[in-house]
């Protein structure tokens, strides 16, 4: 009971703290923004720990957070064999292949009109569709292996990028491209030195989305056969054992490589995009 | 009118496509089933076949074609075949019975809706403790946006075998996935759409002496409609998807997702394929009905594009 006790003194501190941040006179400084997360983050870690040894809720229920750690650090080569099977192999594979593929067919839907009004609804109704359905064919027709989760996450991140491409096309004015013609610039020019880099912030938002539905993607497929590696298929595995520390520590190395697949496309975006208003200021 | 006849070229051209692909993809097993009914077929040892490239296979054995359109375990099935199957298990079947996609759809709709519902009135909910609360705002907000960016979905099969080990099962352990699943768009869209008044509607308000309630209910709720409604669309998308993953694990019992476990291990691709299409089409449904309301509500409200 002591633990339960100490459990709900420091949500009771976390809460305090953050509280006085964000009404103190420093409220909107950057290291307040930092901080007041950190905090509230690490209290929910120690309120987990705290509780799931106070209450003794058993290990096949909800591991304690040391015990995920523990096990994180121990079964790295595991983790590490996995996260190159299913994020490198698998994810970022097929995240390539899609984002350029939909990327060239992009051009060519803005090019012809007739594509872009038929194939445009047509994406915009498949990009709401659930397209992790298709693992079960793609791994029939591709195998077991990283080939066919590269294939489900193609078609997964195809559809959104397609679909903000296009959109980004089209994000020139009539005024630009008046310019661009009284230039007598070719389609080429114009393309590459005004709707290309006028494309970019909508071109960024598709890469952004598909990120993460290639991680989705690749990690779902391997619920439907996989090689005996895999987070998917370490995930289904280590639920049908019951050792669940395994299951966290999976999903640790999926959240970290989520926020950094992420964080690596927002920061090309960055230096692509500087002048753009969201990204000045 | 332009756009009909663009998309219906298109449609057409994905459905010749379909069918141009069914060839390449089934003749192989056509041909060895073609062998064993007595057959002639070019050329006539399997091994020398299994090195030929489909393309030239069905082009030395074109009496072969029609059979690929008409396979019983196609690795790719036909349109028609998809078509007929859907429609053999939708309305020549009692809706009770197992095999029928309406029961099995229903499966997943109700854990959907259900997930979807509790979901989204938790993530207006905390979308107003955000807005509300500077320490929420600092602590929390953070959190939902990353969450954005990690595939939670993964968390899935643990959610259905830890319920179950706790004696629930059913549709709750589906619903709560779905849940979590919608929760966050849908707090980071409404944190978004609480705050789209800008300062000027804001010290209007003030000027009237308006209380926070009052200025939340006359004008943060209505200006936060169209981001609520594009956010309860990417919800919704994301709640079907979490309702048929939480159908993996549980070893194919009921439910779209079910039907996609069993046929992918059974080899029955028509089954797959027509759970696929019933999966798209209530996914359609489902956001078709939300852009309805939305533009009806909308109207209402004079806030119609």
């Amino acid at each position: 009971m002591m633990l339960v006790a100490f459990a709900i003194l420091l949500w009771v501190i976390g809460w305090w703290m953050n509280g006085r941040l964000a009404s103190g006179p420093y409220a909107d400084a950057r290291w307040v923004r930092v901080l007041a997360p950190m905090i509230f983050g690490l209290t929910v870690i120690g309120v987990w720990e705290l509780l799931v040894r106070g209450l003794e809720v058993s290990l096949v229920i909800l591991p304690a957070p040391s015990v995920i750690w523990d096990r994180f650090w121990d079964s790295l080569p595991i983790l590490w064999q996995d996260f190159v099977q299913t994020i490198i192999k698998g994810a970022f594979s097929g995240y390539l292949i899609g984002c350029s593929a939909a990327f060239l067919m992009a051009i060519a839907v803005d090019r012809w009109d007739f594509l872009r009004l038929g194939l445009l609804p047509v994406g915009n109704f498949v990009a709401a569709l659930p397209i992790v359905g298709t693992a079960p064919i793609l791994v029939m027709w591709f195998g077991f292996d990283w080939h066919s989760k590269a294939a489900v996450v193609v078609v997964m991140v195809f559809f959104p990028m397609l679909v903000n491409t296009v959109a980004g096309l089209r994000e020139a004015t009539a005024m630009q491209r008046d310019l661009m013609e009284t230039y007598a610039a070719t389609y080429w020019q114009s393309f590459l030195k005004l709707r290309l880099p006028a494309a970019m912030p909508f071109i960024f938002n598709g890469l952004k989305i598909s990120t993460t539905l290639a991680l989705i993607g690749a990690i779902v497929a391997e619920f439907f056969g996989s090689p005996t590696l895999g987070m998917g298929f370490r995930i289904s595995t280590s639920v049908g054992q019951l050792s669940l520390d395994m299951v966290w520590a999976e999903i640790v190395v999926a959240a970290l490589a989520g926020t950094a697949f992420y964080g690596l496309v927002a920061m090309i975006e960055k230096l692509v995009t500087f002048w753009h208003p969201s990204q000045r200021g | 009118m332009k756009q009909v006849v663009a998309v219906l070229t298109v449609l057409l051209a994905i459905i010749v496509f379909w069918y141009a692909a069914c060839i390449p993809m089934n003749i192989k097993g056509v041909l060895t089933e073609q062998e064993r009914a007595g057959a002639e077929v070019q050329p006539p040892s399997a091994r020398d076949r299994r090195d030929l490239s489909e393309i030239g296979l069905a082009l030395r054995n074109s009496f072969a074609i029609p059979a690929t359109w008409a396979q019983d375990r196609p690795r790719l099935p036909a349109p028609h075949q998809v078509g007929v199957e859907m429609w053999e298990t939708t309305v020549q079947k009692k809706i009770t019975s197992k095999r029928s996609l309406v029961y099995h759809g229903w499966v997943t709709l109700s854990a959907t809706i259900l997930g979807f519902a509790i979901g989204t009135g938790l993530g207006i909910l905390l979308a107003v403790g955000i807005v509300h609360s500077r320490v929420m705002d600092l602590s929390v907000m953070p959190w939902a946006i990353v969450s954005q960016t990690i595939p939670i979905i993964a968390l899935a099969p643990m959610i259905i075998v830890v319920l179950y080990s706790i004696g629930i099962q059913g549709i709750i352990p589906k619903a709560v996935i779905s849940a979590y699943l919608s929760f966050f768009p849908v707090v980071v869209g409404m944190v978004k759409g609480l705050r789209s008044p800008d300062a000027m509607q804001l010290d209007l308000l003030r000027t009237y002496n308006a209380s926070k309630g009052q200025a939340f209910w006359k004008l943060r709720l209505p200006a936060s409609m169209p981001y609520l409604f594009t956010s309860l669309k990417v919800g919704i998308a994301a709640s079907l998807v979490g309702a048929i993953v939480g159908e993996l694990p549980t070893g194919a019992v009921a439910g779209l997702g079910a039907r996609l476990l069993a046929g992918s291990y059974y080899g029955q691709t028509v089954q797959i394929w027509s759970a696929l299409f019933a999966a798209a089409i209530l996914a359609a449904c489902l956001v078709g009905l939300l852009g309805l309301i939305e533009r009806v509500v909308l109207k209402r409200m004079g806030m119609a594009l």
